[in-house]
C-alpha cells in the first residue's frame, strides 16, 4: 500500500531539510536561547539569594538596633533613677537641716520664754508681796478703827486661846 | 501513566473508524442502488475513500481552493538522461513530458507510445518537491524565522521578562528542558541533546499544526507520512547508537547478572528492541496523525455521502458533521501537542538510557515505555 511505503524523494528532502534546520537552529537559535535562559535563571537565583541575604542583614541590623535601644533605655532608666535618688537625698537633707534649724530656734525661743517667765514671776512675786502688805495694812487699819471691833477681835483671839 | 490519554484516544479513534466504515458501507450500497436507478444521468459517483486517500497522500501539486492548484517542481534523476527539472503543470491530466508521466501520483517513465516502461521507471530517482516536501520546507523556514528572531530578542533584552513571540515559545522550551530532557537524561548530560530535542519537538509540532490548517500553506499530511516519521526515528536511532556508552551496549549484548542460558533468549530480544524502539516511534506518530486526518475527513465526507442520497438529508447531516469535524479539530490540536511531546520524551528517554552511568540502577520505566 502506498501509505506505508516511504517515498525516497521525501526521505531525501526530509533528511536534508531536517539536518539543515537542526544545524542552523542549534547554532543561531537554541544555543543563544538556552544560554540566555540559563543566564536568566542564574540572575533570578542571584537576585533571590541577594534578597535573602539582605533580609538576614536587615534582621541582624534590626536586632542590633533593638539591643542599642534597650541599652539606651536601660541607661536612661539608670540616669533617671540616679536623678531621683539625688533629688530624694537633697530633699531629705534639706528637710533634716530645716528640722534641726527649727528645733534650735524653738529651743532658744523656749529658753527665752522661760527666762522671761521667770523674770515675770519674780516681779509678780515682789508685786504680790507689796500688795499683800498694803492690803494687810489697810485691813488692819479698817479692823481696828473702833473699840468694839478691837474688843471683838480680842475676844475672838482669846476664844481660840485655851487656858490649859 | 502518561500514555493513558493516548490509549484512550486510540480506542476512540478505533471505534470512530469502525462506526464510520459501518455507516459508509450501509449507505454506499444504498447509493449504488440509487445511482443504478438514476441510470447514466449522473456522471461521477462520490467516492469518500478515494477523496480521503487523495487528501492524505503526497502529491505533485498543491491544492489551494476549488480547481486552483499550485504546480510544484518535478525533479527526476535517471542514469540515462541525467537530471530533469520541470513544473508539474506539464504532467497534468496524464500528459507526457520528457518521456515522463504521472500515474497515480507517481512519476513514471513512458515509452513513446504512451505505455509505462517499468524497467526505466525502476531506474528513476524521483526527488521532486512534492506537497509534503514543500510543507517541510515551509515549516523549516518558519522555524528558522521564529526561533532566530526569538534568539535575537533574547540577546537584545537580556535578563528581562519574555515579550511577544518569546513568551509563546519560552514555556515550551523550558518545558522541553525541565520536564523532558532533565528528568530523562540527567542534569549532567542533558545539555548535549537539547538542540536535537527542541528541533524535533518544534518540527513535529509545527508540521502537526500546519496539517490542521485545511488550505495552503497547510493541508498536507506531513507527520502522517511514513517517510517523514521514519527519517525522524532514524535520527533518534543514530543519535542513541552513537552516544551509547559501554554500559548501554553491555546491557544489550550481555545483561549483567543474568545466567548464561537466559542470555540466549534475552540478547536477541534486546537487540530487536534496539531497532524496535525507533520503529515504534515512527509508527506511533504516523498512525496518530494519519488517523486524525482520516477521521476528520470522514466526518466531512459524510455530508456528501448523505447529500448524494437526498439533498435535505445532506444538509441536516452537515450540521452534525461539522460539529464532529470541529470536535476532531480540537482533539487533533491536543494530539498535535501530545505526539510532539511523546516523540521528544521517548527520544530523550532513549538518549538517557544510552548515556546512563554504570553505577546507576537501570531506569525501570525505560523498558516499559519503549514497548508501548
Amino acid at each position: 500500500m502506498d501509505l506505508v511505503k516511504p517515498a525516497i524523494g521525501l526521505i531525501f528532502w526530509m533528511t536534508l531539510s531536517f539536518g539543515i534546520v537542526l544545524f542552523i537552529l542549534k547554532k543561531y537559535a537554541w544555543k543563544p536561547i538556552l544560554k540566555s535562559l540559563s543566564d536568566r535563571d542564574a540572575s533570578i537565583q542571584d537576585a533571590l539569594d541577594t534578597a535573602k541575604r539582605t533580609k538576614e542583614e536587615m534582621a541582624a541590623l534590626k536586632s542590633d538596633n533593638e539591643k542599642l535601644l534597650m541599652q539606651a533605655r536601660a541607661e536612661r532608666d539608670l540616669m533617671m533613677k540616679e536623678a531621683r535618688d539625688t533629688k530624694d537625698a537633697i530633699i531629705a537633707e534639706a528637710k533634716s537641716k530645716a528640722a534641726l534649724e527649727a528645733n534650735k530656734m524653738i529651743k532658744s525661743a523656749r529658753e527665752a520664754i522661760n527666762t522671761e517667765k521667770l523674770a515675770a514671776i519674780a516681779e509678780l512675786k515682789s508685786q504680790v508681796a507689796t500688795l499683800s502688805v498694803d492690803i494687810a495694812e489697810k485691813i488692819l487699819r479698817h479692823e481696828l478703827a473702833n473699840d468694839d471691833k478691837q474688843k471683838a477681835l480680842m475676844n475672838n483671839l482669846l476664844k481660840d486661846v485655851n487656858l490649859n | 501513566m502518561k500514555f493513558i490519554p493516548e490509549i484512550a484516544l486510540k480506542t476512540i479513534m478505533k471505534y470512530a473508524i469502525h462506526s464510520f466504515i459501518y455507516i459508509a458501507l450501509l449507505f454506499s450500497t444504498s447509493s449504488f442502488a440509487n445511482s443504478d436507478a438514476k441510470a447514466e444521468g449522473k456522471s461521477e459517483k462520490f467516492n469518500a475513500g478515494e477523496l480521503i486517500i487523495d487528501h492524505i497522500s503526497d502529491s505533485h501539486e498543491w491544492h489551494i481552493a476549488g480547481d486552483l492548484v499550485m504546480p510544484l517542481p518535478v525533479i527526476v534523476y535517471s542514469s540515462k538522461k541525467g537530471l530533469s527539472v520541470f513544473s508539474s503543470s506539464h504532467l497534468e491530466h496524464g500528459e507526457v513530458y520528457e518521456g515522463l508521466a504521472l500515474r497515480e501520483n507517481h512519476v513514471v517513465a513512458v515509452n513513446p507510445d504512451g505505455k509505462e516502461n517499468e524497467e526505466a521507471t525502476a531506474a528513476l530517482w524521483d526527488i521532486s518537491i512534492t506537497k509534503n516536501t514543500a510543507t517541510i520546507l515551509f515549516s523549516v523556514f518558519l522555524m528558522c524565522f521564529v526561533f532566530i528572531s526569538v534568539a535575537k530578542s533574547y540577546s537584545k533584552r537580556p535578563d528581562m521578562a519574555p515579550k511577544g513571540l518569546q513568551s509563546w515559545v519560552e514555556p515550551l522550551i523550558v518545558f522541553v528542558r525541565d520536564d523532558v530532557a532533565k528528568p530523562s537524561i540527567g542534569e549532567k548530560k542533558y545539555a548535549r541533546y537539547m538542540p536535537y530535542l527542541l528541533t524535533i519537538f518544534f518540527f513535529i509540532l509545527f508540521c502537526n499544526l500546519l496539517g490542521l490548517i485545511p488550505f495552503m500553506p497547510g493541508g498536507s499530511n506531513v507527520t502522517g507520512n511514513i517517510a517523514v516519521t521514519m527519517t525522524l526515528a532514524v535520527f533518534t536511532f543514530i543519535i542513541t547508537s552513537v552516544s551509547g556508552n559501554k554500559h548501554y551496549w553491555k546491557h544489550i549484548v550481555a545483561m549483567p547478572g543474568v545466567p548464561g542460558w537466559v542470555l540466549f533468549l534475552l540478547t536477541p530480544i534486546e537487540i530487536l528492541g534496539v531497532f524496535l524502539r525507533p520503529f515504534v516511534l515512527m509508527i506511533r506518530l504516523f498512525a496518530n496523525i494519519l488517523a486524525g486526518h482520516i477521521i476528520a475527513l470522514s466526518f466531512f465526507c459524510l455530508i456528501f455521502i448523505f447529500a448524494e442520497m437526498n439533498k435535505g438529508v445532506g444538509y441536516s447531516v452537515s450540521v452534525v458533521s461539522i460539529a464532529f469535524t470541529v470536535f476532531m479539530g480540537f482533539l487533533e490540536l491536543l494530539v498535535a501537542f501530545l505526539q510532539a511531546y511523546v516523540f521528544t520524551l521517548l527520544s530523550a528517554i532513549y538518549f538517557g538510557a544510552a548515556v546512563e552511568e554504570a553505577h546507576h540502577p537501570p531506569h525501570p520505566d525505560t523498558e516499559q515505555q519503549g514497548l508501548i
